[in-house]
């Protein structure tokens, strides 16, 4: 009896935890806008989507940003997680509290701060604006992401390529990271995923004619709801959703694989 | 091993320059030293006028009950998800935590698309000859879009704190003579305390920090913190009073972070005691 109450409730919770996504997504097939309730199927609102100049140079837009602020996020996080642990234990502590920072504090709160600090550095706003403030709030996830991966680096394979004579970056780039590749790529995914997942802080940041996907869904919602967006929307969280197994899935093996 | 520090120089520089320095100008811009005449309270004071502490007041009692809704209705599913065995378990699990991959922009329009006039719910009502209702762009709405965007946050923390506990506790307290009511109250609740605690910093700050839900949902009306702060910065144009409400905004989350850490610190304490 308890296990039945048990089950019947957790699948009302999941039932109302998918159906607004789900009803989204059918509905995006929907024939027609919305005098009727089911119009029958059509592609029709995908076809507009991609005949749409204004939501494909917002696509552009997200594409770019995004594998701008990968790029860059995963040099600087994987650098600052191979250097961290050399650092002494204060030093420490003081960057990964700044670490720590960056994942809990809100995105108002960094799209804010980050949108005062180019005012007052005169910046325009616009792409390096936008690339600046991605990066800013990719990087503590790469370098979480890295960090278990180096903790089980063998140190020896270090000392041994010094011994032979090898210099820092040498070692770098032949010793070190292909033993934490599975890390850096984890990483890189997750700052690529969050990137394009992003709404707030681009919003705070970007400046005129730069405008992504995710603003463009707000600015059309509050216009009020439209299939064309119900489209857009089941797509982009197709990306994501694809994207995050991915990360999943590669951490799920790297956690099997190190125990 | 030195020569590895100087990696992390490039980090430490960036974070010098893209997170302590726009916080540090937040916090200027807040007491007037920049876009204002220098040093001055005014924006702070401006805080304490009725009118906007109503909205803090109303952010913080619309969070709180949030956080404790999302606590009552993830805790049943939490448990009974934790007491299955291997595969069902990890599935129904993912299950639960596939939906904050998404992101919040998306589920609160997915909401919209049921709500809205000319919405799912609304067709329905009338095809059954109802009269159609107004459902978005009210009090009711924000705190459904709340709680949908949160619970897994609550789940999640919860579950991961259930499936850890031995259960051989539990087993003891029956053994003892303790019936399931006193067992879970006495035994398993206390012990998931500390996924608790989690859930609730998880679900209570970005509730009390939220922006697009009372926009997309909350229409022109309703007014929070987070709307609250975008429109000092796009509408009113009134920069200091903006990150005035931000510096406490974020006080606010540092002292719930505060505590958290300091019962996360002393409940480890307690578990190397043992």
């Amino acid at each position: 009896m308890r296990r039945i109450f048990g089950r019947i409730y957790t699948y009302m919770l999941l039932i109302f935890l998918y159906a607004p996504v789900i009803i989204m997504a059918v509905y995006s097939f929907n024939e027609s806008r919305t005098s009727k309730i089911w119009g029958g199927f059509s592609l029709k609102w995908y076809i507009s989507l991609f005949s749409n100049k204004q939501i494909l140079t917002a696509l552009t837009h997200t594409l770019i940003i995004a594998a701008v602020a990968m790029i860059i996020s995963t040099i600087i996080g994987t650098l600052a997680a191979v250097g961290i642990s050399g650092l002494g234990k204060y030093s420490k502590k003081t960057i990964m509290a700044i670490n720590y920072l960056g994942i809990i504090n809100p995105d108002i709160i960094i799209g804010v701060s980050l949108m005062l600090l180019f005012t007052f550095m005169d910046l325009n706003f616009g792409f390096l604006t936008m690339f600046i403030s991605h990066i800013t709030f990719c990087i503590p996830f790469v370098v979480i992401s890295v960090m278990p991966v180096i903790k089980k680096l063998n140190t020896n394979t270090i000392n041994a390529a010094y011994d032979l004579g090898a210099k820092p970056l040498y070692t770098l780039r032949k010793v070190i990271i292909p033993q934490i590749r599975p890390g850096i790529i984890t990483g890189a995914l997750l700052a690529f995923t969050l990137s394009l997942d992003d709404f707030v802080v681009s919003f705070f940041t970007t400046g005129s004619g730069v405008t992504n996907l995710s603003i463009y869904v707000y600015t059309s919602a509050r216009r009020g709801i439209s299939p064309e967006i119900n489209a857009l929307s089941v797509l982009m969280l197709t990306v994501v959703f694809t994207l995050l197994v991915a990360v999943n899935l590669r951490m799920l093996k790297t956690e099997r694989k190190t125990k | 091993m030195q020569f590895k520090k100087r990696f992390s120089y490039p980090y430490i520089a960036w974070s010098v320059l893209f997170v302590i320095a726009p916080l540090t100008i937040m916090l200027l811009y807040a007491f007037g030293v920049l876009g204002g005449e220098g040093i001055t309270l005014d924006n702070f004071k401006t805080f304490f006028q009725p009118a906007y502490l109503k909205i803090f007041a109303k952010s913080l009692l619309m969070a709180a009950i949030c956080t404790a809704l999302c606590l009552v209705v993830s805790y049943p599913a939490a448990y009974y998800i934790s007491r299955l065995n291997g595969r069902k378990r990890n599935i129904l699990f993912t299950l639960i935590i596939v939906p904050t991959w998404m992101n919040a922009l998306l589920r609160t329009y997915s909401w919209m698309t049921l709500l809205a006039k000319n919405g799912i719910i609304n067709n329905f009502l009338t095809l059954f000859g109802l009269a159609q209702m107004n459902l978005l762009y009210n009090n009711g709405a924000v705190f459904i879009g709340m709680v949908y965007n949160y619970l897994p946050f609550m789940l999640y923390p919860i579950y991961s704190t259930l499936i850890k506990t031995p259960r051989i506790y539990e087993k003891a307290s029956m053994d003892l003579g303790a019936n399931r009511l006193t067992t879970f109250f006495k035994i398993t609740l206390p012990l998931s305390a500390p996924g608790i605690i989690t859930g609730i910093a998880m679900v209570f700050i970005p509730s009390v920090c939220m922006f697009v839900i009372p926009d997309l949902l909350g229409g022109a009306q309703q007014m929070y913190m987070g709307k609250l702060i975008q429109h000092q910065f796009f509408q009113k144009g009134d920069w200091g009073f903006g990150s005035a409400l931000a510096v406490i905004l974020t006080i606010v989350i540092l002292t719930i972070m505060y505590f958290i850490n300091k019962y996360d610190a002393d409940s480890l304490k307690g578990e190397n005691m043992q």
